[in-house]
């Protein structure tokens, strides 16, 4: 099953379906890094809400998205962890050290929003170049 | 409840496509045993680890899902057969991090820790066949 990956602005947002086989998994993250370029995206939200198995091969990926997205440039975030596939990931060992995750879509929205300034230079309430705010 | 004590699932394993639908079968049998969210994840969690230890090392085998009691406590046991090079030293194979692919080295230690029962018989090429219970609370 393919995951629609959605472009919102600056953003690029991939949202996992039910059941994602490895090859699935790869596709996702190879259409991720080359559309982070082709859009000029500034971030990207992986959203695994509906996702109830998160096994060593899928957090393995998750991290390499999100490592090979930085590499591009731009920022992941990770939302929408279930409690449960949560437990199951510690239980595991599988901590996505280094990745950051946000608990659903609007917090990760803002995260990146945070991380990468694009609304403030939108609403031109950040100086561009100086990275101070315009009184 | 459709899950008798004589079920028995078996699912032939030789790719990822193939890990899916195990996990789909096992969390299907362990709702019909009364099995609740976070453990129905965690079940799903086992099948997709050890199927993927198939897939990865053996290239093709079997899940083969089961209930099971056990002094009046019911559980799913979920056994993983291949008939590929087996594991020459299980007990480094249970080690947190050691791998001889390039994962991380968690599904067997890790999959270890998510059940109550956890068994390997591994003949260095003659197979492997990891049996894993869990009990429902």
């Amino acid at each position: 099953m393919e995951v629609p990956i959605l472009k919102q602005g600056h953003y690029l947002i991939a949202t996992f379906q039910a059941e994602l086989s490895d090859a699935d998994l790869l596709r996702l993250r190879d259409a991720l890094v080359t559309q982070v370029g082709k859009f000029r995206s500034r971030g990207v939200i992986v959203d695994v809400t509906v996702l109830d198995v998160m096994d060593s091969f899928a957090s393995r990926t998750l991290r390499d998205i999100a490592h090979m997205i930085r590499l591009r440039g731009a920022e992941t975030v990770i939302v929408g962890f279930q409690p449960e596939v949560a437990f199951a990931m510690v239980q595991l060992g599988l901590t996505l050290e280094g990745v950051p995750t946000a608990l659903d879509l609007e917090e990760g929205l803002l995260y990146l929003d945070q991380k990468t300034k694009v609304r403030e230079y939108e609403l031109g309430t950040l100086s561009r170049g100086r990275g101070k705010p315009l009184s | 409840m459709s899950a008798s004590k004589e079920t028995t699932i078996r699912v032939l394993v030789e790719s990822d496509v193939d890990i899916v639908v195990a996990r789909q079968q096992g969390r299907t049998l362990a709702c019909e045993l009364g099995f609740l969210s976070t453990d129905l994840t965690i079940i799903a969690t086992v099948i997709s680890e050890l199927a993927r230890n198939i897939v990865l090392y053996a290239q093709k085998g079997e899940i083969v899902l089961s209930c099971s009691s056990q002094n009046g406590k019911l559980g799913i046991v979920i056994m993983a057969c291949d008939k590929g090079p087996g594991i020459p030293n299980t007990m480094l194979a249970m080690q947190d991090g050691y791998s001889t692919s390039r994962s991380y080295g968690l599904g067997l230690p890790g999959a270890k820790r998510l059940v109550d029962d956890f068994e390997i018989i591994s003949k260095s090429g003659q197979g492997t066949t990891v049996t894993a219970k869990k009990w429902l609370r």
